[in-house]
């Protein structure tokens, strides 16, 4: 129990490092973004505005100032607001962030699907055909960029056989199968790379736990093939893997830029992308913070898991 | 070769087992021409050491080798089966049920992360049906059987919050839950302190004299073959070489081999009138002569000024608390030590896993500091020679060979790194010195190029020792460096040992578990115990007259290699306290030691002892 309070406690100072960081390197970087709003034709703006708009958005007190005010909003989950529009960053990062969760929760469990009983079967026979031809199959999966990936997909499917949507979205409230539908492409396209990572770590991981001494004993004991491979070595090989996965998923929360882009998925990569070309710090912020604690909250996730799988841990 | 048949029908039959393994497309035989039978109630030996093909013999019974790198051919005829001819699904029903193993490494062979009693279970729910409280019910009464203290509380506990020993008798529990008529054994005390290799022995003899099971048990050593064996065994490369009741081999064995394993083994008491340290005999396998070495002049130098001089040596490491990082306890893992050790010495630290004898090794070579006391290396302070200097005086030899060279290193490189290091001689030079060095360890010179995979653990163990020797050292600490080898590689490092520090003076620290070694090259025995020195004098008179009740513990417990003298040994019961671990207010309490004749120290046993 303390260990688990222990990493809460870790996490917390964590997620306060990297607001702190965000805060920081917004403010150090060159250009006024107030004055990159007013620009709107390329035109120098008049100064005595630029002052006016700072002060509206607080930008003219101290910087401690609003970095207390900053810590102190976030604390009520206020993300603020846009520069650009005044709209909430708080409604606007609820609106998009299910929709990335979505996506990548739908790639998620399309790749272990995949990656988990392809590494198991690949280290039960390594020389095996299946194997060989599945390592060759991850290797390349790995090496081809996502969008190129996608823009196959959209050309294949959407394109030439015409099975599918090319992209776009609709709201599952209002017609739930073309929601999945629109789903299918884009989860797959990242589920291509995330399976090909799975099946790796498991296999590897499979390879090292199967000649251990405990799984001869297992044997010996007579225990049946099937339990010795789910019960004794899957579980022991878990551990690799449940990091690896996590890692990349986490990742993937801003990582979904690309994927997002070509299939027209409103996420929340496209606020970020946006919002940068924007110097709309607040909306920055806001999306950098919501991925922070979800990649920190998902490694907790992870060391409760492990606490769960390997009791060593727990100590 | 059959063997004399007794007169019940055999448990378990085997006649011309040939196993080959597959290995780069080619086929490699392994073990040839395998006959032998067990009869219920029976124990069988199967001796070898590592190679010969016993533990592969006992996996090809069992069906666990690979079936698509494995040719296994012949008869193993069990309850009128032929286990070889039986599919997995029917050789699962075998395993753990009819037939089962325990294996060597008790740390290694049991799923982390499953509790033991789960482990336990498992084996009676794959065999038998029943709900799964009544599994844990049977489970609780095997470890009962098997003398697990507590069985109750610690059913749910994990492999790693148990001990060596204790983790055997669960891997026992788990194997004899079915009642099987066999069990293969193969080395299960090898990885065990003698005192718990003691106690797992007779918990085997117990359960046999219980259950009438029979037994196949497969070791390398000699001294637990005459304490466990009705009849032997022994196998040498793959092939069986002799084989009859123990009595017989070990009264006239026909082999040479057989002859060289057995003068190979330590016996305890058979240095009693030896005034000083004893080389082993030499054997020539090929000609199968034994070459008794003449007895030489004592290598101590007892005038001339001590190498080593250490007094009130201690280590402790501190056990903090999780958050604030307060020391909550400490780990007395060396107390108040003090040692002397001379020119031509060697001076054996004897105790079980835990006592402290290998911090103290460490200590001496300053690869720890200490936390108190005084180390004089050669009439100098320790903490104050510059570590280059030290490390020309003193060097370290470790337990494992295999994992104590880098294995991306040459060995030629590996022994002259010491000189690199230390900018000691010119590079050109490195290859030469380090080509002479191999030869003087019994190697060959064109051997420098090759990496440490391409040798054998005791070619392995010789390449540690002429890195050691590099820098012309005055005092060597060897840290269980033999207790991995088998019994002629064992004897053959321990003769170089021996000629080195005749010929160079060296001063040994000699730090083992194993007795029957001490006894044969030690001229001083410290017993440890718990961080102390409990005991410690002339190798006479620790081993012909050990007074502290730990050193007559521990040497009651060194199986005997004579199967007359059976069951004259006695397993010592379970100590309670086993671990040096204390209170952050502990005081350790002021020792008296009583001399109890010239240069024999004992510690005034404290109350625990009576």
């Amino acid at each position: 129990m303390g260990w688990f309070l222990r990493r809460i406690a870790q996490s917390i100072v964590m997620l306060w490092v990297v607001i702190s960081l965000v805060f920081l390197s917004i403010h150090f970087v060159p250009g006024d973004p107030v004055e990159l709003l007013l620009a709107q034709d390329g035109a120098t703006p008049d100064p005595a505005m630029v002052e006016v708009v700072r002060g509206q958005l607080g930008l003219d007190r101290p910087l401690h100032e609003q970095y207390v005010k900053k810590l102190g909003d976030l604390l009520r989950f206020d993300l603020g607001k846009s520069i650009v529009d005044e709209s909430s960053v708080g409604k606007e990062v609820a609106r998009r962030l299910p929709r990335t969760l979505e996506l990548i929760a739908a790639a998620g469990l399309l790749s272990l699907l995949i990656g988990l009983p392809a590494g198991v079967l690949a280290a039960l026979r390594p020389a095996s055909l299946f194997s060989r031809m599945a390592n060759l199959a991850s290797g390349t999966a790995q090496s081809i960029p996502v969008f190129v990936i996608g823009t196959l997909f959209v050309i294949t499917f959407a394109q030439l056989l015409g099975w599918l949507p090319a992209g776009g979205f609709v709201a599952f409230e209002r017609d739930p199968a073309k929601h999945l539908l629109l789903l299918i492409m884009p989860a797959t396209t990242i589920a291509v790379g995330l399976s090909a990572i799975v099946f790796r770590i498991t296999r590897a991981s499979m390879l090292d736990v199967l000649p251990l001494d405990f799984i001869r004993t297992a044997r010996a004991k007579g225990v049946p093939r099937r339990r010795v491979i789910l019960q004794h070595a899957l579980r022991n090989a878990l551990m690799p893997v449940i990091t690896v996965f996590a890692l990349q998923l986490g990742g993937l929360l801003a990582g979904t830029v690309l994927v997002e882009t070509v299939f027209n998925w409103p996420g929340l990569s496209g606020m970020l992308v946006s919002g940068v070309n924007a110097r709309d710090y607040p909306v920055v912020t806001g999306v950098i913070v919501v991925v922070a604690a979800f990649y920190i909250g998902l490694n907790l996730l992870v060391d409760i898991l492990y606490g769960l799988t390997d009791p060593r841990v727990r100590k | 070769m059959t063997m004399t048949q007794s007169s019940a029908a055999p448990l378990l039959q085997v006649s011309d087992l040939a196993v080959s393994f597959r290995k780069d497309g080619q086929w490699r035989n392994v073990v040839r021409d395998m006959n032998f039978s067990v009869t219920a109630g029976e124990t069988l030996a199967i001796v070898g050491e590592s190679g010969s093909g016993k533990s592969v013999t006992s996996m090809a019974v069992m069906q666990l080798l690979p079936r698509v790198s494995t040719r296994i051919t012949g008869k193993v005829l069990f309850q009128d089966r032929d286990l070889l001819a039986l599919g997995e699904p029917e050789m699962e029903a075998v395993r753990g049920n009819r037939i089962s193993m325990i294996f060597q490494e008790p740390m290694t062979s049991l799923n982390p992360v499953m509790t033991i009693g789960a482990q336990i279970a498992e084996a009676i729910r794959v065999h038998r049906p029943v709900s799964k409280a009544e599994a844990r019910a049977l489970a609780l009464e095997m470890m009962d059987r098997v003398h697990i203290p507590a069985a109750r509380s610690r059913y749910d506990d994990f492999p790693h919050q148990f001990s060596g020993g204790m983790r055997q008798r669960v891997m026992i529990a788990a194997a004899l839950a079915c009642k099987p008529d066999l069990l293969i054994a193969d080395e299960p005390t090898t990885a065990l302190d003698v005192t718990i290799q003691a106690q797992v022995l007779d918990l085997i003899k117990e359960l046999q004299a219980d259950t009438g099971m029979g037994v196949i048990f497969i070791t390398h050593d000699m001294g637990v073959v005459a304490e466990v064996a009705d009849r032997t065994l022994v196998m040498y490369n793959g092939d069986v070489i002799e084989s009859g009741t123990t009595a017989q081999i070990f009264a006239t064995p026909q082999k040479t081999y057989t002859r060289a394993l057995l003068s190979a083994v330590p016996k305890l008491g058979t240095m009693g009138g030896t005034p000083h340290p004893l080389p082993y005999p030499v054997f020539d396998m090929q000609t199968g002569t034994m070459t008794e070495l003449p007895l030489r002049g004592d290598t101590l130098q007892s005038d001339a000024k001590p190498l080593l001089e250490v007094t009130g040596l201690s280590k402790r490491f501190e056990v903090k608390s999780k958050i604030l990082k307060r020391v909550v306890a400490r780990v007395h893992a060396v107390e108040q030590v003090g040692l002397m050790l001379r020119r031509g010495e060697t001076l054996s630290i004897v105790g079980e896993s835990g006592c402290g004898k290998s911090t103290t090794g460490r200590l001496l070579t300053g690869l720890y500091p200490s936390d108190s006391g005084r180390i004089l290396l050669d009439g100098r302070e320790l903490g104050k020679i510059p570590a280059n200097e030290r490390a020309r005086d003193i060097q370290m030899i470790f337990q494992d060979p295999y994992a104590s060279l880098n294995p991306r290193l040459r060995v030629g490189e590996a022994i002259t790194e010491p000189l690199r290091i230390h900018k000691l001689v010119p590079r050109k030079d490195e290859a030469e010195i380090a080509e002479r060095l191999l030869e003087r360890v019994g190697l060959q010179a064109q051997m420098a190029d090759r990496y440490p995979h391409e040798f054998s653990g005791g070619q392995r163990q010789r390449i540690c020792v002429a890195r050691a020797l590099v820098m012309k050292p005055k005092v060597i600490v060897a840290d269980e460096a033999v207790s991995a080898l088998d019994v002629t590689m064992k004897t053959q490092v321990i003769n170089l040992m021996m000629d080195l520090q005749q010929e160079m003076g060296l001063g040994f620290v000699f730090i083992s578990h194993d007795m029957a070694v001490v006894e044969r090259i030690s001229h001083k025995v410290a017993v440890m115990y718990l961080g102390e020195v409990v005991e410690m004098g002339p190798r006479a008179a620790i081993f012909s007259n050990p007074t502290h009740p730990y050193t007559r513990r521990l040497l009651s417990a060194v199986p005997v290699p004579d199967p007359a003298r059976r069951g004259q040994r006695s397993a010592p019961p379970i100590l309670e306290l086993r671990s040096p671990l204390r209170t952050s207010d502990y005081r350790h309490p002021v020792r008296r030691y009583l001399e109890v004749s010239q240069g024999h120290f004992v510690q005034e046993p404290g109350p625990e002892w009576t």
